[in-house]
């Protein structure tokens, strides 16, 4: 009886070794880990790296900021350059999850423009290197709406019952609310809170769904007159759909950047720092913007862009246009109370 | 009549499983990035996904992990369930109630506590625990899939073959395996299913340089799902049907000579 | 059949993999980390009695029981014919019942979409037709009916290979008795296959309680449910704390209900047929 046992356990250890055994890798090669948003990145970019530095790329992609920063703070990834978004990177410098930049290391970061350093996130620019930017708007369709659109509140107009496009994300979806009533999207106030969620009950028969990515294939195919989405992938919509327009409304949005960063974790910071580098570097700079179609805070790119592009304000709006926007801040333990008023929001 | 019906019943039923399959195969050959619009007919997803190294890379390491986690889940289910299945009564309630807990918690519990605990054990992220992971969410579906069968034997079937003088090792190939073959197949079949299309799990456990079909799928969100991803599909799915066909053709001559009536 | 070492490794494993990490969650759900370092406490618990927390949890148990009970309805005749005695090919069928499965469950849910929107693929053939558009995406329908499209595999299959080998002699004998087809379906087919009845509603109804994405493509995302509420804890918020003891909660109800499911399974083989 004793005996029979013991050859089960014995493979089942054996699995179990192998198993283990098996990730471990060679180690005589640097391999640089690289963590970012799918499809974010012009392809041929990597084997060219590679091809030039002789350092191997593990690319790997993630879906949303927070995925990627459990991960990583849970000490679930060995990765060397990761590409979150603003308040992401504001919340890893708090928690002292990223390495300090040698900025002598990469040297093209003076292609990046002034108005993109020095930003709330990262104010002495000590850990970001920005990589794509935008804005959050509102995306209609000139059929439809045949009003000017200027301001948030058009999201509440009776009018449009049942064609609105929410964004299915708290801190969006609360941000401009707040926006809309004239508060900052970073407050921590309390009554400024139960206005906005007041207004978003109020706002919620309007609403013909809350979603997320879906939002591009909805409006091209002109399923709803109204949504609020990023100017990024307003300019493909617009593109794909001649009847859409995008405006950033006047009471202000949301100003968002994406930027590489090294984790504090990273083995590899040279060649990290390398990578970062060559990303800068204005040929693979516009590469990566041309194929992404987001906008780009790096100068030589944008003047290699195609003109009809460079001039598109949906991408690059007008400074002046801009004031009132805000760069999303790390809340920290105040975001429980975001949560608590998107989880009222949707509960009934 | 009745006959009608059944078949009426179940071209519906297909109908309604493929009916999503078509779209998402009409879409791999739209000239547009986007679902929302038909641009024209176009194979261009198909070359970009030849020269996709990301994307041919996710696909052997789904298939590596969906293949040997159903196949050890298969194994570690099946012998797993014949041992509940003779367990005592408290003992067995105990057991299924733990093996039900991967399959009634969410995957992200799931997904994080296994992540912990690999990161914990120094067990490196990568292929190695995704497989763990995998095996230890399929392996359930596979008893539940067994254990039915189990139930259904015939207690004295075995005990039979036994005085008959075979071995036990005997006995359970002849006796007991062919019987609960079906639960088997199924159970294999669904857990590779699951293996598959598991994301949240596969995305937690995993390391750097290991991803899988269904990561890179959600990851691509964000900024709209490539069509590759549809081309592939459309490729997958071709490969399935056409390996489906043969096997049908050869197995078809054998299967009109020994038709089984025992069956309902 | 005393061979109860076979079942050893499996045991090895749950201990390893299903116990150390449910521990792990146990752990979070009754500790709160303060400065003082961390304190056992229930308050994860009590927060969730709320009624806010309380309807997301009904609502996610309600959408998944109606789902299992379509999968249930809609499943079984078409695991009868699947056993039908003049079926050929009978294995490619059944294999043709999970392929769809294989392709991404995003790319299925989208292609849906496809088809059920405003202006989507079923709206433009009524309108051929000559009937009007109707609402069919964004509303509890087009929940379960992504819920019912995905776990439909799940009850179709336990419950073939159980019919599988039903004794046909037992079927004709109470057929010579006088039974008609109903009767023979009530008193004989059905409570044989009722095992694998069993396994395919707790393979449907269990992971249909924590899954949200269907309900947040389909559905609008109008409604928040149970899987999402556990997902946000975790990633959004950090309070792992709670998204634990939420999850606990969560699964103690649906075990103890399937408890009670799985008494009425063996007094059914108790007082059995055979």
């Amino acid at each position: 009886m004793k005996r029979r046992m013991v050859l089960p356990v014995m493979t089942l250890l054996l699995i179990l070794a192998v198993v283990t055994m098996s990730s471990c890798g060679k180690k005589d090669q640097v391999v640089l880990n690289v963590y970012n948003w799918g499809d974010y990145i012009d392809e041929s970019v990597i084997p060219l790296f590679e091809k030039v530095y002789g350092i191997k790329v593990h690319y790997d992609t993630f879906s949303t900021n927070e995925d990627m920063y459990v991960k990583i703070k849970s000490g679930g990834g060995n990765y060397d350059v990761l590409f979150p978004s603003d308040y992401t990177i504001k919340r890893m410098i708090n928690e002292g999850m990223l390495a300090k930049l040698n900025i002598d290391n990469i040297p093209n970061y003076k292609y990046i423009a002034d108005r993109f350093r020095n930003l709330a996130y990262d104010p002495e620019n000590e850990y970001s290197v920005p990589y794509m930017w935008g804005t959050l708007g509102i995306l209609y369709n000139t059929t439809m709406v045949k009003e000017p659109v200027t301001s948030w509140k058009i999201l509440w107009d009776q009018k449009y019952s049942k064609q609105i496009l929410m964004l299915d994300s708290q801190r969006d979806s609360i941000g401009i609310t707040l926006k809309m009533l004239g508060y900052s999207m970073n407050t921590r106030n309390p009554q400024e809170l139960q206005a906005a969620k007041e207004a978003l009950i109020k706002q919620k028969p309007l609403v013909l769904a809350y979603v997320g990515d879906d939002v591009k294939d909805k409006m091209i195919a002109g399923e709803a007159a109204l949504a609020v989405v990023w100017s990024g992938d307003a300019v493909f919509m617009q593109w794909e759909n001649e009847d859409l327009a995008y405006v950033v409304p006047e009471e202000g949005s949301n100003l968002w950047f994406d930027a590489m960063v090294i984790p504090a974790t990273s083995k590899h910071q040279k060649e990290a720092e390398l990578f970062i580098n060559f990303m800068c570097d204005p040929e693979i700079a516009f590469k990566n913007t041309d194929y992404i179609g987001y906008s780009t805070p790096h100068t030589e790119a944008y003047k290699m862009l195609d003109p009809e592009l460079a001039n598109d304000k949906t991408a690059y709006p007008d400074e002046t246009d801009l004031v009132n926007c805000e760069v999303f801040d790390d809340l920290s333990d105040f975001i429980a109370e975001y949560d608590r008023i998107w989880t009222e929001v949707k509960a009934y | 009549m009745k006959k009608h019906l059944k078949w009426i019943y179940a071209s519906f039923i297909y109908l309604f499983l493929y009916a999503p399959i078509l779209i998402l195969i009409i879409y791999s050959f739209n000239d547009s990035r986007y679902r929302g619009t038909w641009n024209g007919f176009t194979l261009k997803w198909y070359v970009q996904l030849f020269q996709d190294r990301q994307i041919m890379n996710a696909l052997y390491y789904t298939m590596a992990v969906a293949v040997l986690s159903s196949l050890i889940a298969t194994v570690l289910g099946t012998a797993g369930a014949i041992g509940i299945h003779h367990m005592k009564k408290i003992k067995k309630t105990v057991v299924m109630n733990l093996t039900y807990l991967p399959v009634v918690s969410p995957d992200i519990v799931t997904g994080l506590s296994l992540m912990i605990l690999f990161i914990f054990s120094q067990v490196r992220l990568g292929f190695g625990s995704m497989l763990l992971a995998h095996i230890t969410f399929n392996t359930p579906y596979v008893i539940l899939s067994v254990l039915p069968k189990l139930k259904q034997l015939d207690k004295h079937l075995y005990e039979a073959a036994l005085d008959l003088g075979a071995t036990p090792a005997y006995a359970f190939q002849k006796v007991i395996l062919p019987e609960i073959m079906p639960g088997i197949i199924t159970g294999m079949l669904l857990a590779f299913t699951l293996s598959v299309d598991d994301f949240v799990i596969s995305f937690f456990t995993t390391g750097s340089g290991v991803s899988t079909l269904s990561i890179t799928v959600y990851s691509m969100a964000r900024r709209g799902i490539n069509p590759k991803i549809n081309a592939l599909s459309t490729l997958m799915f071709l490969t399935v049907l056409t390996l489906l066909i043969i096997v049908n053709k050869r197995m078809s001559k054998e299967t009109t000579n020994h038709h089984d009536p025992s069956r309902v | 059949m005393k061979k109860k070492w076979i079942s050893y490794p499996y045991i090895i494993w749950m201990i390893l993999f299903i116990i150390v990490p449910l521990i792990l969650v146990l752990f979070y759900s009754i500790t709160v980390r303060t400065e003082d370092g961390i304190i056992f406490t229930l308050k994860h618990y009590k927060r969730f009695m709320e009624p806010v927390y309380l309807s997301v949890l009904f609502r996610s148990i309600y959408l998944a029981l109606i789902c299992t009970a379509l999968c249930l309805v809609l499943g079984y005749p078409m695991a009868m014919i699947l056993n039908g005695r003049n079926i050929k090919r009978r294995n490619i069928l059944i294999l043709l019942f999970v392929i769809p499965m294989w392709m991404n469950f995003l790319l299925r849910t989208y292609a849906w979409m496809t088809l059920l929107e405003r202006r989507g693929l079923i709206n433009t053939f009524l309108n051929m037709l000559g009937f009007p558009s109707m609402n069919l995406l964004y509303n509890n329908g087009a929940v379960v009916l992504g819920m019912v499209y995905n776990f439909l595999p799940f009850m179709v299959l336990p419950i073939y290979s159980v019919l599988n080998k039903i004794d046909r002699s037992v079927i004709e004998a109470a057929e010579d008795l006088g039974a008609n087809a109903f009767t023979v379906f009530r008193k004989v087919i059905f409570p044989l296959s009722l095992p694998g009845v069993i396994s395919g509603i707790t393979m449907v109804f269990m992971p249909a309680v924590t899954t949200f994405v269907i309900s947040r493509l389909l559905g609008g995302g109008q409604f928040t449910l149970i899987g999402n509420l556990i997902e946000q804890q975790f990633l959004l918020v950090g309070d792992w704390n709670f998204g634990s003891a939420i999850s606990m909660i969560m699964m103690v109800i649906i075990l103890l209900s399937m408890g009670i499911m799985s008494k009425y399974d063996q007094e059914h083989e108790g007082g059995g047929l055979w």
